[in-house]
């Protein structure tokens, strides 16, 4: 609680989640390298604004055109506001994951939850191991 | 499935062609195969308006052969189909020279042990010898039936391993085909030639499993390598994992075995009662025939349907179906048409919801989604009549 983030900084999860948290505010959405395993994304479904998540809760699922596939929260919090495009536009979580292909935002409950999270640096060494 | 190492896994003959081409292997059935090579969108949409080359030598091609061996006597034909039709609901003495049949192999109690393709071989001294294709997952399964109902009166010969079996699916397949196997275009759908290709015998038929024209080719091994690499390097055909052919099958309606059908469904309820012909029915001698007749005569209780889910979720395998809050069927195989350009789905109904246009409700994780009973195929099959 009591960690800020006075700027901008993105940690990654190793279920390949980003997480850019500013103020107490975490946006949340999958990185460029889950959107290419995945392949075609045709479905997303977003959490409901108000719904509360424990870290590692489902969050959201996404579907594409292989298969389904869990999000799990990757910090606690309150879901504040979700992206409504992705309703009609799926694709862009293929075409920009790590910008307008966002999911939610979360209002988050304890900063220090970012701890056990990667850098980009560490997220793009645990790629080359997972390949 | 349980966890296999890869190790464990067979591979087919065109392993190393898949590799090379990028693809992604998987185990599958027992054998590491391509799920995908550039994606499984595109490989559909480039089938659906050009060729595409399927690696489905997993599945269990087969000879069987009258115990006395062939003849050029018709008679030879009317025996070794009589010994099949003690096992299959379909007419198959009734077949003519190069002609190929879809059927299922029947359970004693009417359910289905699996669907496959017999064909006639269209060579007229080879009459009392049929070439049959059953789905890889329970090839051993069936061979055993075979083998131990049709003992001592016909000879199976198996013909995966040491062999090649490829599809050529799409438009364009006919025209990158009848280069390498002349007179193949002048098949019509389902039927079979025996052809030579490099001086290596193999047998092509017209059929498929992606609701396109195209063609199946079972070749040996080495031959079979060689004429995969050279059809690939045709600027028309694409390798296609098998994302994509289970997309295409889907949208043109066709039934996956263990999925859209198993030994708890006979051919009524999984609208396959086309496969009975007339003859068949009158003579009521196929396995289960009692409980089949019954479900033709009264109506099945279930039924299988197309399912258009209307919202942009996919209704997956296992997806409950509901009317009015009461659950009254399943998705057996659902997921996302590249053609369609939205979810398509197939299931099983109660027979008196089964109609198109039937407003349904789809549990997708719980929560309730619009869909509606769809009429099959979801997309117009072109095959060559």
């Amino acid at each position: 609680m009591t960690e800020q983030f006075t700027q901008q900084v993105t940690f990654y999860t190793e279920d390949h989640e980003w997480v850019t948290v500013h103020g107490d505010m975490a946006t949340v959405g999958i990185t460029k390298y889950a959107a290419e395993q995945l392949g075609d994304v045709v479905f997303v479904e977003t959490p409901e604004v108000g719904k509360t998540v424990k870290k590692g809760d489902d969050l959201a699922v996404v579907e594409s055109v292989k298969a389904a596939s869990d999000v799990y929260a990757p910090m606690s919090g309150e879901v504040v506001d979700t992206n409504g495009e992705l309703a009609d536009a799926p694709e862009k979580v293929n075409e920009h994951p790590e910008s307008e292909g966002w999911f939610c935002v979360i209002k988050f409950s304890d900063g220090a939850e970012t701890e056990g999270l990667m850098d980009k640096d560490a997220y793009f060494e645990f790629c080359k191991g997972e390949a | 499935m349980a966890d296999q190492t890869s190790d464990d896994l067979k591979k087919t003959a065109l392993h190393g062609l898949h590799v090379s081409l990028g693809g992604k292997m998987v185990p599958f059935a027992g054998y590491e195969m391509p799920v995908q090579f550039e994606g499984v969108k595109p490989e559909h949409l480039w089938t659906r308006e050009h060729a595409g080359l399927f690696d489905v030598s997993h599945m269990g091609p087969c000879f069987l052969t009258l115990a006395e061996g062939v003849s050029e006597d018709e008679e030879a034909h009317k025996k070794i189909a009589s010994l099949i039709e003690d096992l299959v609901p379909s007419a198959i003495s009734t077949l003519k020279p190069g002609q190929a049949r879809l059927t299922v192999l029947l359970n004693g109690q009417g359910g289905i042990m699996d669907d496959l393709i017999i064909t006639r071989l269209p060579d007229a001294r080879q009459n009392g010898r049929l070439y049959i294709v059953v789905n890889g997952a329970v090839k051993d399964q069936d061979w055993a039936v075979f083998e131990e109902k049709l003992a001592g009166r016909a000879v199976l010969e198996r013909a995966d391993e040491g062999h090649v079996l490829m599809a050529l699916q799409g438009p364009e397949a006919v025209d990158v085909l009848k280069s390498e196997i002349p007179g193949c275009d002048d098949l019509g759908f389902m039927r079979c030639m025996q052809a030579e290709w490099q001086g290596t015998a193999c047998t092509v038929s017209r059929c498929g499993y992606t609701g396109e024209d195209g063609f199946e080719i079972h070749i040996p091994a080495a031959a079979g390598e060689e004429l995969a690499a050279k059809l690939i390097r045709d600027e028309r055909v694409k390798p296609i994992g098998l994302g994509a052919r289970d997309s295409l099958r889907l949208e043109a309606g066709l039934c996956l075995y263990g999925h859209d059908m198993d030994q708890s469904r006979n051919p009524v309820e999984a609208d396959l009662q086309w496969v009975i012909q007339k003859s068949r029915r009158e003579r009521a001698d196929f396995p289960g025939a009692d409980a089949i007749l019954k479900a033709l005569a009264d109506g099945p209780a279930e039924k299988r349907v197309g399912i258009r889910p209307l919202e942009r979720a996919p209704a997956r395998e296992g997806t409950e179906i509901h009317v009015n809050g009461e659950k009254v069927g399943v998705i057996t195989s659902g997921g996302f048409g590249p053609t369609v350009e939205g979810p398509v789905a197939m299931g099983y109904v109660r027979a008196d919801l089964a109609k198109p246009g039937t407003q349904v409700e789809l549990m997708v994780r719980g929560k309730p989604r619009a869909g509606e009973v769809a009429a099959l195929p979801f997309v117009e099959q072109n095959y060559k009549r």
